[in-house]
């Protein structure tokens, strides 16, 4: 079994707000990120595929198709968009780092066939990331 | 939803590493420039990794402001600009990267309650770094 991990970038904006809290307390929990214009990130995405070596092409996985598959099911939705306002997921769900490494497991788990999906890994900043492995 | 959520700190701290249970020889064949007698001192990189359910409320594991009061509670102000060999958890243990690792771990399972600690991994340079889960 090899892991491959492909790395993308898209930037978005989102605000954080709960319909279930009043106004006072979505301002006390979500401090900063409950101001409803919103505020941007550069995310960096990585999803890790695993899988076996295929003997005749040396690949666990076509990269190409791979690079593919994320920019049609993930950076298409989600790049230069406004999360809460643009992408479906975040409708009714709050665009947190979470939810959005959910969501993009989510698009991409249905797609991928060459290649079993491992795990989804969503930066928001060098110094906040959050893993999603499925639901364990 | 169980999700994993990292957070990334740094702090700079100062250590020599020197066991009283070797020789001086010994010593410094086994830790070669860090045993150094006057130490020496790194810009350390601590990732901390907790995990949990994703509330259905709030959309996320844990609020990261009580994590990162909690880490600099409990880890950042007990370390940052000090010397490790003068702290009392490092009066015997020597402060070798894998033991601050162990020892941050061991401080933030009994600080942090409010989600499970999976991991902390400590970048002494950009070179090494040292992971442990508690395992």
């Amino acid at each position: 079994m090899v892991y491959l991990t492909r790395k993308a970038e898209f930037s978005a904006s989102h605000f954080y707000h709960s319909s279930e809290f009043s106004a006072e307390e979505n301002r006390r929990i979500f401090g900063k990120c409950n101001n409803p214009n919103g505020h941007g990130h550069n995310y960096t995405l990585e999803v890790t595929v695993k899988g076996d070596v295929d003997p005749r092409s040396g690949f666990v996985v076509d990269l190409k198709q791979l690079k593919e598959i994320m920019h049609r099911e993930v950076l298409d939705a989600m790049d230069h968009r406004f999360l809460n306002k643009e992408v479906p997921e975040f409708l009714t769900k709050i665009p947190t780092t979470e939810n959005i490494a959910i969501a993009v497991w989510q698009r991409l788990q249905p797609k991928l066939d060459q290649a079993q999906l491992h795990r989804v890994r969503v930066y928001e900043t060098p110094d906040l990331f959050v893993d999603f492995y499925g639901e364990e | 939803m169980k999700a994993h959520l990292t957070r990334r700190y740094v702090f700079s701290a100062s250590h020599r590493l020197h066991s009283p249970k070797m020789t001086a020889e010994e010593n410094l064949a086994t830790y070669g420039k860090c045993n150094n007698p006057h130490g020496h001192g790194h810009n350390y990189a601590l990732e901390v990794t907790i995990s949990g359910p994703v509330d259905e409320t709030t959309g996320m594991v844990c609020d990261l402001v009580d994590l990162d009061q909690c880490v600099e509670r409990e880890v950042l102000s007990r370390y940052h600009l000090e010397n490790l060999n003068v702290m009392k958890e490092f009066a015997v243990t020597v402060p070798t990267t894998e033991n601050l690792c162990i020892e941050i771990f061991e401080i933030l399972k009994r600080g942090f309650p409010r989600a499970h600690l999976e991991r902390v991994r400590l970048e002494e340079t950009m070179m090494n770094s040292f992971e442990y889960t508690g395992l």
